[in-house]
């Protein structure tokens, strides 16, 4: 049986430390393909995340009554039901949004996040953790969609939400809105995430050396101290 | 011409990986020996022809003649489940060798987006159906030889020296990015 976690970390753990684009590498086709603007990629988040969660407390809910042979084509059929929803509310509500995001709707059905969260997570869990799960993965989701988003908007077209902030003389980088831009920006920023958590890892693994090596010495100086609140 | 047009289109000029970021987890997971790349490419190329002439029947003789256009995402990722499964029991069956050579890949096909994201294609772009059957015939071949580069490319890559936070999936996503660079200099040959 594994450690009990509180309902606070089902919802944190998604959000960085098992970021879904940046340390999962799940569901990179929309992470890639609509993040040529920073509103582009909150909303493609947003109704993944919708759709992430509704499944999941649905699958949570009768996760005893499905047959294991079948579960995945069940759940696929609950997240195509729900990506349905979602496409024809875009399409009724934000129609320029929804042209603009195109087939990029319908395939969160095939993103493999939400597959990958229902089968690790929702099929095994109870309603209320399930949902929390799916939120925390969401809002990790939205924070990578935004933060790529708005790195490639503001480089490659010199604006971010739509308002320019960048000024005219610098030259917009065309490449950043362009397929390969993505490849690049997305490799570039998981280096550098990785860097700055190797980084912490080394900290911390020379900090806990150090600590050891003082370790003997203090203990001879006030042994009875060290013992009691160690 | 027209249907060569479309096949050239599909394979190199709107290459579905890395124009239009379809099966980005294959690319990405299966890439890393040619010997498993080329096989997983080929197998790939068989089910989106399949996909492409089954889901093209069920759009135009299904659900446009009974109104019930809002069921195709429902019914197009059923017909593409059922027909990996398909797929997989019938290479089974015929050719022992093949099948252990694709193994695991083969019912992975089901979650590679290239597959639903090339029955919706083929709707939105209106395609008849022999036009559809060079478009599915060509985005697996482009397909096939976007993870075979990429493949190339990985296995030259083990033996350079990748500094440590860049090890992994960051160089992955860079090396597709000057292949899809590379993929740009055929932008606006054909304008489909």
């Amino acid at each position: 049986m594994k450690k009990q976690v509180t309902l606070f970390t089902e919802y944190t753990k998604g959000v960085w430390d098992q970021n879904p684009v940046f340390k999962q590498v799940l569901g990179m086709c929309p992470a890639l393909a609509v993040t040529v603007s920073a509103m582009n990629g909150i909303a493609m988040a947003l109704a993944t995340t919708f759709v992430l969660t509704f499944s999941s407390l649905i699958i949570s809910l009768i996760r005893k009554v499905i047959p294991t042979q079948v579960r995945i084509a069940s759940f696929i059929l609950i997240i195509a039901t729900f990506v349905t929803i979602v496409d024809l509310v875009m399409r009724a509500q934000f129609p320029a949004l929804s042209k603009e995001l195109g087939p990029y709707i319908p395939l969160i059905v095939v993103n493999c996040l939400i597959l990958g969260r229902q089968e690790a997570f929702s099929s095994k869990n109870t309603p209320g953790r399930a949902v929390l799960d799916s939120l925390g993965m969401g809002t990790g989701f939205l924070i990578a969609l935004g933060s790529l988003g708005g790195i490639r908007e503001i480089l490659g077209s010199r604006t971010f939400l739509g308002l320019q902030v960048m000024p005219n003389a610098f030259d917009p980088w065309l490449v950043m809105i362009l397929p390969a831009g993505a490849f690049l920006s997305l490799g570039l920023m998981m280096g550098f995430l990785n860097h700055m958590n190797l980084r912490k890892k080394d900290r911390e693994e020379r900090e806990l050396v150090a600590r050891h090596l003082q370790e003997p010495k203090m203990s001879l100086e006030h042994g009875e101290e060290v013992k009691s609140w160690s | 011409m027209e249907l060569i047009l479309i096949f050239i289109s599909a394979a190199i000029v709107n290459n579905f990986v890395l124009a239009y970021f379809l099966g980005i987890c294959p690319f990405i997971g299966v890439s890393n020996k040619l010997s498993s790349a080329f096989p997983m490419g080929l197998a790939t190329t068989f089910v989106m022809v399949i996909t492409a002439i089954v889901t093209w029947l069920i759009y135009h003789m299904i659900l446009v003649p009974y109104d019930v256009v809002y069921l195709q995402y429902v019914s197009f990722i059923l017909v593409v489940a059922s027909l990996v499964q398909f797929v997989e029991m019938f290479i089974k069956k015929v050719s022992q060798p093949l099948y252990r050579a694709l193994g695991i890949f083969l019912p992975l096909i089901t979650t590679n987006c290239a597959i639903l994201g090339l029955a919706l294609f083929i709707v939105l772009k209106e395609y008849s159906f022999v036009e559809a059957i060079f478009y599915g015939v060509g985005a697996g071949a482009g397909f096939t030889l976007a993870i075979s580069l990429m493949a190339g490319i990985r296995e030259e890559l083990e033996l350079a020296n990748v500094p440590r936070p860049f090890q992994g999936a960051p160089i992955t996503l860079i090396v597709a990015g000057l292949l899809a660079l590379a993929f740009m200099g055929f932008a606006g040959m054909i304008s489909v």
